[in-house]
C-alpha cells in the first residue's frame, strides 16, 4: 500500500492558501477573485452543512429506536439486505480510494485499475467462505464467532487486540487525510477539520449507534456513487461516449504516452505484487468493521445478498473512478489554471494539491462550481461514514468483547454494556482526534496497509479456522492469531517503507525486503495455529473438538441464530 | 434436547446433501477468483506486455483495459451464481431440513 492511497499530498496552510486563491483562476478566467473565492467555499459549506444536518437529524431519529444492545450494535438486525450492501460499499468506499486511486490514474494510468481489482477480490471470497457462516454463528462482533465454542476470554482477548489495532491504525490514516483535505477544500484548520469529524463521529454512534452509523453510510454511498456516475458521465460524453478517443487523447497528453495504457512500475517484484494482492483480498475478510455489518441483516439470505449488491457498487464505483482518472488526464493536464505555475509545469507534480486532488479539479472542470462544492461535501461525508463504522467496531470490541466477557464475566446486563460502549466511543473518538493531530507531520499512508496486512494474518486466520476446522483449539487460536498480528507489525516496520522513509534509515537498509508482508504473516499464523491445535493434548481441547457438531449445524443451518428484532 | 437437534440433523441425508453441495459450490467458485486474479498478478510481474498489446493496430486502448474491467465483473458475476444458487436450491433444501427436525 505504498505512498500514493491515503496520502492526501503533502497539504500544508500553504498549499490551501494557493488552492484557494488559484481558485477564482479557474473560474474560466473571472477576474472578481475574491468574490469568485467566497463563493466555491460557500457552495461546499452549505451543502456539507445540510449533510449533516440530516445526518444529525438521522441520528436523532435513531436514537428513539436504540434501546437495547441489538439495536445499539446491530440495528436490531433489520436493515435488509440491499440496504446493507449499499452501508457496506459505504464503508469501504473511502475517500482514499476515490481521491488516492483517482490520483493514481492521473498519475500511472492503468496501475490503478490493478489497484482497485486488488480492493474488490476480496468481496467473492466473503461471501463464499464466510457471510453466512458468520451471520448464522455471530451476534454483535466477529469475536462471537471465534469464541463460540473455544474459551471465552483468551479468544476474545485476542480478538479485541486485532480489533484494535486495525481499527486504530485505519482510524490515524483517515483522521491525517481528512484534516489535511477539509483544510485544502474548506480552507479550515488542520486541527479544527480533525475535530469537527471526530465530534460527529462520536455524536452518530453514541447517540445513534448502528443504525444511525449504518444510514451515514447509505447516504455517503448514494451521494458518492451519484457524483462519481455524473462526473464519469461527463468526461465519457466529452468524448462521444468513445473510451478509444478517450484514451487517444489522453495518451497525447500525458508526460507518460502510451506507458500508461499498461502496467508500470507500480507493481515490479513478483513477491511483493502477490502478496499486497492477498493482503487486500484476505484482509477484507478480516475488516472487524466490515465483518461486523453482517450482523444487521434478519438471517443468512440477507447476509448473501449483501455481499452481491456491495461487490456490484465498489465494483461499478472502481471502474467510474477509472474513467474519471482518465478524465483528469484529458481535462486537466492542457490546462495551465490547475497547476501551480502558468507554464512550464510538470503535469504531474506541480498539479495544485498534489495528484490527489485530480478528482477535485476534474469536479470543477466538468460542473463548475457548484459540482466542485458538492463533490468536496461529499468527500468529507465519505470521511465521517467510514471513521463512523470504525468506531463503533472498535468500541464494540471493548464493551462487547472486554468488558462483558472478559472483565464482567458475562455477568452484566444490557444497559451497563451499552453504557459502557457509548463510554469507549466517546473515549476511542477523543484518542483519534489527538491521534490525528499528533500524527499530522507524520507518513501515515503505510497504515492502512499495515491494517489490512493485520487483519488478514491475525483475524482472517481465526475466523476462518473457528468455522472450518474442527481441531482448533484455544491454545492454537491465541498463538497463532497473536503471530500474525505481531509478525505482521514487525515485518512492516522492518520492511522498506517505514524502516527507510518513515523512520529515516538510510536507503536499502531496510531488513526485511518487502513492503506487503502478508504473504510471509498469513502463512506463518496458518502454520502455528495449526502445529498448536494439533499438539495440544488437554482435556479442553478435546471438548473443544466434541462442541464443533454443535457449531457446524448452526453454521450451515442457522437454528438457533441470532434473529430480528425489529425491521427499520 | 440441542444434542437430539443434532443428531436427528446429522443423520438426514438431505443435510449431507446440502452441505456436500453448497460447500463444493463455495470453495469451486473461491477457487475461480483466486484463479483469475493471481493469473492476472502474474501476468502483471512477469509479463506485462501482453497487456499493452492495442486492441487493434493504431488503437491507444490495451487488452490490459477489456481484461481488467473482466476481472471486475467477473467478481460480480460469481457473487451472483452464488448468491442465485444459495438463496434458492440451497435454502430451499436446508428449510426442509429444519421443518423435517421439527416433527
Amino acid at each position: 500500500m505504498r505512498n500514493r492511497l491515503l496520502a492526501v499530498s503533502g497539504a500544508t496552510t500553504g498549499i490551501a492558501a494557493v488552492l484557494l486563491s488559484a481558485v477564482p483562476a479557474l473560474a474560466a478566467g473571472a477576474v472578481e477573485g475574491p468574490v469568485q473565492k467566497q463563493a466555491v467555499n460557500v457552495a461546499a459549506i452549505v451543502m456539507f452543512a445540510i449533510f449533516v444536518l440530516a445526518t444529525l437529524a438521522i441520528t436523532y431519529w435513531a436514537s428513539r429506536r436504540t434501546r437495547s444492545a441489538k439495536d445499539f450494535y446491530s440495528a436490531g438486525g433489520g436493515i435488509t439486505g440491499f440496504q446493507n450492501g449499499l452501508a457496506i460499499a459505504g464503508d469501504y468506499m473511502s475517500a482514499a480510494s476515490f481521491l488516492g486511486i483517482a490520483g493514481l490514474v492521473y498519475t500511472n494510468g492503468f496501475d490503478g485499475l490493478i489497484y482497485s481489482i486488488g480492493f474488490l477480490v476480496g468481496w467473492p471470497v466473503v461471501l463464499f467462505l464466510i457471510a453466512e457462516r458468520l451471520r448464522n454463528l455471530g451476534k454483535y462482533t466477529f469475536a462471537d464467532v471465534a469464541s463460540y465454542r473455544l474459551q471465552q476470554t483468551p479468544i476474545r482477548t485476542l480478538a479485541a487486540c486485532g480489533s484494535l489495532v486495525v481499527v486504530a491504525l485505519y482510524l490515524i490514516a483517515q483522521m491525517v487525510g481528512a484534516g489535511k483535505l477539509i483544510q485544502l477544500l474548506f480552507g479550515l484548520d488542520y486541527w479544527i477539520a480533525v475535530v469537527i469529524v471526530g465530534c460527529l463521529m462520536i455524536l452518530y454512534v453514541t447517540f445513534g449507534g448502528m443504525l444511525a452509523t449504518t444510514w451515514v453510510q447509505i447516504i455517503k454511498a448514494v451521494l458518492l456513487l451519484s457524483g462519481a456516475s455524473f462526473m464519469a458521465f461527463m468526461v465519457l460524453a466529452h468524448f462521444g461516449f468513445n473510451p478509444e478517443s478517450m484514451f487517444q487523447a489522453a495518451t497525447q497528453i500525458h508526460p507518460k504516452g502510451m506507458a500508461i495504457m499498461a502496467p508500470g512500475s507500480f507493481v515490479s517484484d513478483p513477491v511483493d505484487a502477490i502478496s499486497l494482492g492477498m493482503a487486500l483480498m484476505f484482509g477484507t475478510a478480516g475488516l472487524p468493521h466490515i465483518l461486523m455489518r453482517f450482523f444487521t441483516v434478519s438471517d443468512a439470505k440477507e447476509a448473501r445478498k449483501s455481499v452481491l449488491y456491495a461487490t456490484g457498487f465498489i465494483g461499478y464505483f472502481y471502474i467510474l473512478t477509472f474513467v474519471i482518472g482518465f478524465g483528469a488526464i484529458t481535462f486537466l493536464m492542457s490546462d495551465a489554471s490547475f497547476f501551480t505555475k502558468a507554464t512550464g509545469f510538470d503535469k504531474i507534480k506541480d498539479l495544485i494539491g498534489g495528484t490527489n486532488m485530480a478528482a477535485i479539479h476534474l469536479a470543477h472542470a466538468v460542473g463548475g462550481n457548484l459540482f466542485l462544492g458538492f463533490i468536496s461535501a461529499v468527500a468529507f461525508a465519505t470521511i465521517l461514514a467510514v471513521v463512523s463504522g470504525l468506531t463503533l467496531a472498535g468500541a464494540s470490541a471493548v464493551s462487547h468483547d472486554l468488558y462483558a466477557s472478559v472483565i464482567a464475566r458475562g455477568r452484566v446486563n444490557e444497559l451497563q454494556e451499552i453504557w459502557v460502549s457509548k463510554m469507549a466511543t466517546v473515549v476511542l473518538g477523543i484518542i483519534a482526534i489527538m491521534l490525528g493531530i499528533a500524527f499530522e507531520q507524520q507518513n501515515v499512508a503505510f497504515m492502512v496497509g499495515l491494517a489490512f496486512a493485520i487483519a488478514a494474518s491475525a483475524n482472517f486466520p481465526i475466523v476462518i479456522l473457528s468455522m472450518f476446522w474442527k481441531k482448533l483449539t484455544t491454545r492454537g487460536a491465541l498463538i497463532g492469531g497473536f503471530v500474525g498480528l505481531i509478525s505482521a507489525t514487525v515485518m512492516v516496520i522492518l520492511g522498506p517503507t517505514v524502516w527507510e522513509k518513515v523512520l529515516g534509515n538510510a536507503a536499502h537498509s531496510a531488513p526485511f525486503p518487502y513492503d506487503n508482508p502478508a504473504i510471509f504473516s498469513i502463512t506463518l499464523a496458518f502454520i502455528v495455529t495449526w502445529l498448536v491445535s494439533v499438539t495440544d493434548g488437554s482435556q479442553t481441547a478435546r471438548n473443544e473438538e466434541i462442541a464443533f457438531e454443535a457449531q457446524y449445524i448452526r453454521s450451515q443451518t442457522g437454528l438457533g441464530a441470532e434473529g430480528a428484532s425489529s425491521t427499520h | 434436547m440441542q444434542q437430539e437437534i443434532t443428531k436427528k440433523i446429522r443423520s438426514n441425508p438431505k443435510f449431507a446433501e446440502l452441505i456436500r453441495k453448497r460447500t463444493a459450490f463455495g470453495w469451486q467458485l473461491t477457487l475461480v477468483i483466486l484463479a483469475i486474479y493471481y493469473a492476472f498478478i502474474l501476468v502483471i510481474a512477469f509479463a506485462p506486455s501482453i497487456l499493452a498489446t492495442p486492441i487493434f493496430p493504431g488503437a491507444a486502448t490495451t487488452v490490459g483495459i477489456p481484461i481488467g474491467i473482466l476481472v471486475i465483473l467477473a467478481a460480480f458475476i460469481l457473487t451472483g451464481l452464488y448468491v442465485r444458487r444459495a438463496n434458492g436450491e440451497f435454502d430451499e433444501l436446508n428449510r426442509q431440513i429444519i421443518e423435517e427436525t421439527k416433527e
